[in-house]
This record gives structure tokens, sequence and C-alpha cells, in this order.
């Protein structure tokens, strides 16, 4: 277990790096959920979004989801790129605990995410957002886990694909629709009925809605919880996963 | 001398067999291979003939279908980690971060390898005075020349003080002057450190010039094993690339000189 904690250690601390090396990454991955903050979140601002509280208080934890789910699912990209060149087979050959070039990577990209996140918060503040800071915390909690289990599963499938253009497709394919139906942008309180039942299919409902409670300063109610737990049980089920197919990985070639 | 001390890597049968949608491919077809410490080991044979894949089994990348092997005197199935930690491993593709620059990617081998922060750097700072990478510490890894990139992909591998080096292709792509020097650093490695080298090529006059013992492959099979002076004398044949033709009825599908 030491040795673990010690080697995804190392690997965060090389992603790290890589990441604060490639500033464009940083800034483009941050500009889509910029753009709707600045030129759609100004459209709703006198609407009703029937969430209870202002419509910066709902849009504001869509917006961060957003971001989660983008940012994480397109992690693998960078990890098709380092395994083509033979970068994790380079890995692969040290004493390095298997599981450390998956779960360091991951690591980093919450880390990311999450300060991207507090960056977008900061900047809706000045466009109008008012939340209790407690439960921007918390979102941020919400925000973490999102990312890792997206960034896992990324991982996971950037590992087990041919080419680049089958993991862009795989992966942009699964992410709109789990964008307008996990109700990010427009909340569900919105959706006809039929919409409103698909869309609790969708596991990152649940952390929206759970988000925009908090950010009402709402801590502990059903709707947190029940976030929480499929929050939760979403990280799980992916570090299953994205393990699992790490593993696969290394048994073909 | 050969048997007197257990060799550093010994291969029975090795095999392996990919289950694609068209059906088995027989890659390597039961391999046997044997090299004592301080040798190099030539793995010669046209490109398509199962030499990656052998490399990549005794690296411990790829499970085998069949057989076994001692590599670095540890068993490779049974303790592969063991195996890890005592071998160097340069893929053909190198597997350089290429905005990485070199003397990063020098500690951060040293740090995968489990050394201290601190050792990792005195690590990295003798194999950058021993492999001439010295001025090229801070540049990213996509600004070296062909020659320095395989060095600095041979550093990384010797981060460890491995007993057995695999060297996948390490000259392909490079130009002559940057070959020449290539084979030097593998004399020299082999020399100060005692490493066994394993390395496949199918270039003629490079297994010629660098390898002690030379195992042919063709279509996965050994065909051939010997010196590159016996293997010609067997053949009776006046260069090595005559014996290879004596022995697949082919010529390698590149040419043998440069």
């Amino acid at each position: 277990m030491n040795r673990l904690l010690a080697d995804t250690g190392v690997i965060f601390g090389r992603s790290m790096r890589q990441t604060l090396r490639s500033k464009t990454a940083l800034t483009f991955g941050m500009l889509q959920p910029l753009l709707f903050l600045a030129l759609m979140g100004p459209l709703l601002a006198k609407v009703d979004l029937r969430t209870g509280g202002s419509s910066w208080q709902a849009f504001v934890p869509g917006l961060l989801v957003q971001l989660s789910l983008l940012g994480g699912m397109f992690v693998g990209m960078g990890i098709l790129v380092e395994r083509h060149v033979g970068v994790i087979d380079r890995m692969r050959v040290t004493p390095l605990h298997p599981a450390a070039p998956l779960l360091g990577r991951t690591l980093r990209d919450v880390v990311q995410l999450v300060v991207q996140s507090a960056l977008l918060v900061l900047l809706g503040l000045a466009f109008g957002l008012r939340a209790p800071v407690a439960g921007v915390l918390l979102g941020f909690v919400f925000v973490g886990l999102l990312s890792a289990a997206l960034a896992l599963l990324s991982y996971g499938l950037a590992m087990n694909v041919k080419t680049t253009p089958e993991f862009a497709a795989i992966a942009n394919t699964t992410v709109l629709p789990m964008m307008l139906l996990a109700g990010l942008l427009l909340p569900m309180t919105l959706a006809p009925g039929w919409l409103d039942g698909v869309s609790r299919a969708v596991p990152f409902r649940y952390t929206v809605d759970a988000m925009r409670h908090l950010y009402l300063g709402e801590y502990a109610d059903t709707t947190v919880l029940t976030g929480l737990a499929v929050t939760v049980g979403l990280t799980v089920v992916a570090l299953w996963g994205g393990l699992a197919l790490f593993r696969r990985s290394g048994r073909t070639p | 001398m050969r048997g007197m001390t257990p060799p550093v890597l010994d291969v029975h049968g090795l095999s392996r067999t990919f289950r694609l949608r068209s059906g088995p491919v027989h890659a390597v077809r039961g391999i046997d291979l044997a090299a004592e410490r301080g040798e190099i080991l030539g793995v010669l044979g046209p490109n398509g003939a199962g030499k990656t894949t052998t490399v990549r089994m005794l690296a411990t990348l790829l499970p085998p279908s069949g057989g076994r092997a001692v590599v670095a005197s540890h068993d490779l199935l049974a303790d592969p980690g063991a195996v890890r930690a005592r071998i160097g491993y340069v893929a053909q593709s190198g597997g350089l971060d290429p905005n990485c620059p070199v003397g990063e990617e020098l500690v951060t081998q040293g740090r995968m390898h489990r050394l201290s922060r601190a050792a990792s750097r005195v690590r990295a700072a003798e194999l950058a005075a021993d492999l001439d990478l010295e001025d090229l510490l801070e540049r990213p890894t996509a600004a070296l020349s062909g020659g320095q990139r395989r060095r600095l992909e041979i550093a990384l591998g010797l981060v460890n003080h491995p007993e057995v080096l695999f060297l996948d292709e390490p000259t392909t792509g490079l130009d002559p002057g940057s070959r020449a020097d290539l084979w030097d650093l593998v004399r020299r490695v082999r020399h100060d450190h005692g490493t066994t080298v394993l390395l496949t090529t199918h270039y003629l006059d490079e297994a010629d010039a660098l390898a002690d013992r030379l195992v042919v492959v063709d279509a996965g099979e050994v065909v051939a094993e010997g010196t590159p002076a016996g293997l010609k004398d067997r053949h009776g044949a006046a260069t090595l690339q005559d014996a290879f033709l004596a022995i697949t009825g082919r010529a390698t599908d590149t040419p043998a000189t440069v």
C-alpha cells in the first residue's frame, strides 16, 4: 500500500509537471465553460429556472459539472499519445506498481479540474453569482469525485482502442447526450415529464442537482445525499473499471 | 566458458500466438536462447520474424503463450517484478515524452525504479556524464537528434544498473556516424558494467560488428545459431549476407551496408 502511494506520487509529480509545461492545454480546457459563463449566463439572469434562488446558483454548478465531464472524458487523448510513443511500456518495465500510472495521472486531473472550477466560480462571482462559501467548497468535492471517475474511464478506454479517431468518436458521442440529459446548462426542472424521466438514468443528473442545492445552502437534504451516493458510487465503479481496463491493456499488444 | 556459470538469460520453447479475428497468428513458435554475463547476443531476422514479440515477452510486457524463461537470473513467469527491477528495455519507438526535458526524464526514470529523490539526481548526473548528455539536460527530448535520442533512451534503460539490457532495433533510422557511435556505446556498456545485451536487428553488418553470438530467427523460429564467424564458415560464405541467404533462402529486406 505504501508502495502504491509512493509510486502514484511519482507519476502524479511527472504528470503535474507535464500539465504545467503545456499552458495551452490549461487554458483551452477552460475555454468552453468560460464562454458559456460569459456568453450564455447573462441570458439567463432574469429567467426563472425553477430551482429556487438566482439563475447563477443553478447555472454555475451546471458549468462545473460540464467542465469535469468534458475535461475528464478527454484526458485519455494524452495517454493515447504516450502509449503510442512507448512511454507506458517504459513505465511497465520498471518495478512501479502497475496501478500507479493510472492513479497518478487521475490525481493530476482531479487537481487540475478542481483548480479550474475554482477559477470559474471566481469569475461567476464577478458576473453576479452569490452562494454560501460552505456550499461552494462542498461542491468542489463533487467536482473532484466526478473528475476522478471520468478520468479513470477515459484512460481505461484510451488504453484499449486502436486509434485516436476511434477514441475521439466514442468520447464525443457519449459526452454530448450525457451533457444534455443531465440538465447541465438548463435544469430538468424545466423539462416535460418524459425528458425528466429519461434524465434520471444519467448519473450526472444527481451530481448537478446536489450541487445546485449546495449552492442554495442546503447541505443534507435528500437531493444532496442522493447526489453524493450516486457520485461516490460512480467513482467506485469507475475505479474498478479503469483498473480492469488498464490491466487488460497490458495483456494485449 | 559456457555452462560453467548459470546463464543470465535462459529461454526454452518460448512462444506467442495472437488470436485475431482472421485466425491465430503464431508470431513466435518455441524459441530457445541463452546468454551469459557480459555477452552481446544478436537476434537477427527480417521484419515480421518475431523479434519484437520475443523481446516484449522477455521484458515482461507480453505474457508468453508457452515456454519458460530465466531473465536476469529470475523466473520470468513466477517473478516478473524481480525481472523488471534487473533489466533495461529500450523499445524501437523509444518511449520519450517529447516535451519533457532530458534531465527530468532521467531523474523520473530513477524515481520509477524507486530511488530516492537525491539518489535519482545523482544517478541522472552520472548517466548524463557517461553518455554525453550533459549539455542537453534542459532541452526537450523532441529537440534531440536521432543519435542523441537513442543515447538518452539507453541512459533511461541503464538507470537501475541492469543485468540484462534489451535493445529492440537500436539503430533503425540512424545515420552511419550515429550508428557507429551507438555500437561503441553498447560495447562500452558491456565492457564497463558486464551488462548482458540482447539486441534485435535486421542489419547484417550490425550483427556482424557488434554481436558475440547470433541467433537467426525466421517466421518465429530459430533457424541458425553461432558466432558471426562460425555462421559464415559453416555455410562457406564470405559475408554474413551470404550466410543469411544460405540459411533462410532470402536476403533481409534492407541493405546490409549503409
